[in-house]
């Protein structure tokens, strides 16, 4: 089985959110990338099982350019075997989508797997895009995920609760938290990176189908009403009557 | 303008955030409504009074399939000429959006927070820590919206609902077994919000959080660490990392307010937290704070709740 595992960067959980040029660009300034969490604490972790357990090839794939390379090297050292970087800006996610698409279509990989989202632009976008470019099944917000000969077996989340699917590969997956538990690279791991596979490849063509025009910070919260511990029937009133929530 | 809403209705019933997503699409144009599945004429009619002028249903799809319902979708909204699709931004529309997005090459905009203005469309970032306007760039348009995000006013009639047969060719997923938990109300929907975190010291304590919960019809959440450590439920977790929610009222105790749990609830309309650290970060995006236990506060909340419900 081949298993390819999307991987983007995403800013430090803890990082300063600002803009440059009249709002129309994210500031980068002392910006620390990590691997985006999701695709690394599920999808990439539950893939690394797979090979652990069923010999599975695990490959990574990144649409980015060089600086995304750090990050690429980290998802080596959790465990994939070899890593694919398509060098270009990651347009917009159709472009990445359509990218990737092509990649796992001319390599024949039988599952993709992405993360459910990132956590800067939050549009759960690649992933669904990615199986509709590959005409293959789509299972998101998948909780676990076991492969049995061409069959695979999922949870997936559903409104209020978990549903039980069953689907044939190819397959496209988006992991969600449950699916395998965040793993620390250890120094075996690091090591073994420096000197695992990142090929190149050059993009195709595919036209952008969105633009982020500007950004905007949300408005300051006003100062916090402070009530005593006796003061529970105010703050129900307070809610009731000045909120308006009750 | 022709505009083509997606309202998934496999339960039999209409949540509010599908009756949202039907509102949003007559704003901009006279809506069809697609549905897949069994439910009732009755049930579907009432889309008419959020704006749907009528509603197509396509019975022959049972479970839901992304690969399917972006078919179905696909097909009527050639057939009807549609350059608009809105669908709910709920576990469905993340699914289906983006696909139908790759399939009819359309820009697609996820998660909107208010109508579009020309072909710009509003959408929070950075895990609800900033907004931007994002640019459709092509003449049909997929928007899938954020629950929660305007208010709906019911403003007509029933409508007519109409047998669709959508040519959606066969699922590639099938769905084996449903684990629901009876009465729970689901996260991402709920109007009301009781959230704890490790300050709650074990999960033998969440009874005093879930009768607060239970006197207000609200939705149980929790801290990351809550959930990491078993206490919870992995669903219940929100923040950045977690479910991303923005209830008309968020009510933390015990939770410190880390900035990865602010991105996932700030954009809550009110916020009260319940914290013994004067000095806790959550109190600076709270709207209402109490200093003091949770062991104490919460009860007596709960009895206040309790007090007002029965007054009112
Ligand atoms: C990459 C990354 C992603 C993350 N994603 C998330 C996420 O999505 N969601 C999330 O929640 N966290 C997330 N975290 C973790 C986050 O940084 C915090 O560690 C976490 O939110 C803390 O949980 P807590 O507030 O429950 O616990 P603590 O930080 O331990 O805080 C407990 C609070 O309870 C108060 N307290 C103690 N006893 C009482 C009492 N009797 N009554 C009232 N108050 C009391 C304390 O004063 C304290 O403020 C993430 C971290 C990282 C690094």
């Amino acid at each position: 089985m081949k298993i390819l595992v999307c991987i983007s960067k995403s800013p430090d959980t803890t990082s300063k959110i600002a803009f440059t040029e009249g709002n129309t660009k994210f500031d980068e300034n002392g910006v620390q990338y990590i691997v985006n969490p999701y695709d690394e604490w599920y999808a990439l972790v539950r893939a690394c099982e797979l090979q652990e357990t069923q010999g599975a090839h695990v490959t990574t794939i990144t649409v980015g350019t060089a600086t995304d390379d750090p990050i690429i090297r980290k998802a080596l050292a959790i465990g994939a075997n070899d890593a694919v970087r398509i060098n270009s800006e990651a347009r917009d996610a159709y472009f990445v989508a359509a990218q990737i698409a092509d990649y796992a279509k001319n390599n024949g990989y039988d599952l993709v797997l992405t993360g459910k989202e990132t956590i800067d632009y939050n549009g759960s976008q690649v992933g669904g895009m990615i199986a509709e470019l590959m005409d293959a099944p789509f299972v998101s917000l998948a909780t676990r995920l076991e492969v049995n000969g061409n069959t695979v077996s999922l949870d997936r989340e559903i409104a209020g609760g978990l549903e039980e699917v069953e689907a044939s590969l190819p397959l496209v997956v988006s992991c969600a938290k449950g699916m395998a538990e965040q793993r620390i690279p250890n120094m075996r791991g690091i090591m073994a990176a420096r000197t695992k596979p990142l090929n190149l490849i050059d993009p195709i063509s595919a036209t952008e189908l969105t633009q982020f025009a500007s950004y905007e910070l949300p408005p300051a919260k006003s100062a916090c009403v402070m009530l005593s511990t006796d003061e529970m029937d105010k703050l129900v009133e307070l809610l009731h009557s000045e909120a308006k929530v009750i | 303008m022709s505009v083509l809403v997606y309202v998934d209705s496999f339960s039999g019933k209409i949540s509010k955030n599908q009756f949202e997503a039907v509102y949003y699409g007559s704003k901009i144009g006279s809506v069809t409504v697609i549905t897949a599945g069994n439910t009732s004429d009755d049930v579907l009619a009432k889309l008419g009074t959020h704006g749907a002028s009528k509603v197509l249903r396509d019975s022959s799809i049972t479970t839901f399939d992304a690969q399917q319902i972006t078919r179905l979708i696909a097909n009527a909204a050639t057939e009807l000429g549609a350059k608009t699709i809105v669908i709910s931004h709920d576990i469905t529309g993340k699914s289906v959006a983006p696909r139908l997005s790759a399939r009819l090459k359309a820009g697609f905009a996820s998660g909107a927070t208010a109508l579009p203005n020309g072909d710009q469309v509003r959408v929070n970032v950075f895990s609800g820590k900033a907004m931007a306007l994002v640019n459709l760039k092509t003449e049909i348009k997929v928007i899938s919206v954020l629950p929660n995000s305007l208010k709906p006013q019911a403003n007509g009639d029933s409508c007519g609902v109409e047998n669709y047969n959508g040519n959606a060719g066969a699922a590639g997923i099938t769905v084996k077994a449903v684990k629901k938990p009876e009465g729970a109300i689901p996260l991402p929907e709920a109007e009301l919000v009781v959230s704890a975190g490790r300050g709650l010291k074990g999960p033998e304590n969440w009874g005093i959080v879930t009768d607060l919960a239970e006197a207000l019809g609200a939705a149980t959440a929790c801290s990351r660490p809550v959930s990491d450590i078993g206490w919870r439920p992995h669903h219940e977790h929100v923040g950045q990392t977690g479910v991303a929610i923005r209830p008309n009222l968020y009510i933390a105790a015990g939770i410190s307010g880390a900035i990865q749990h602010l991105a996932g609830v700030n954009g809550s309309k009110t916020i009260v937290v319940i914290n013994t650290d004067a000095e806790a970060p959550f109190f600076k995006a709270a709207d209402y704070g109490v200093i003091g236990d949770a062991f104490e506060v919460l009860p007596k909340l709960t009895e206040a709740v309790k007090k007002f419900k029965a007054a009112h």
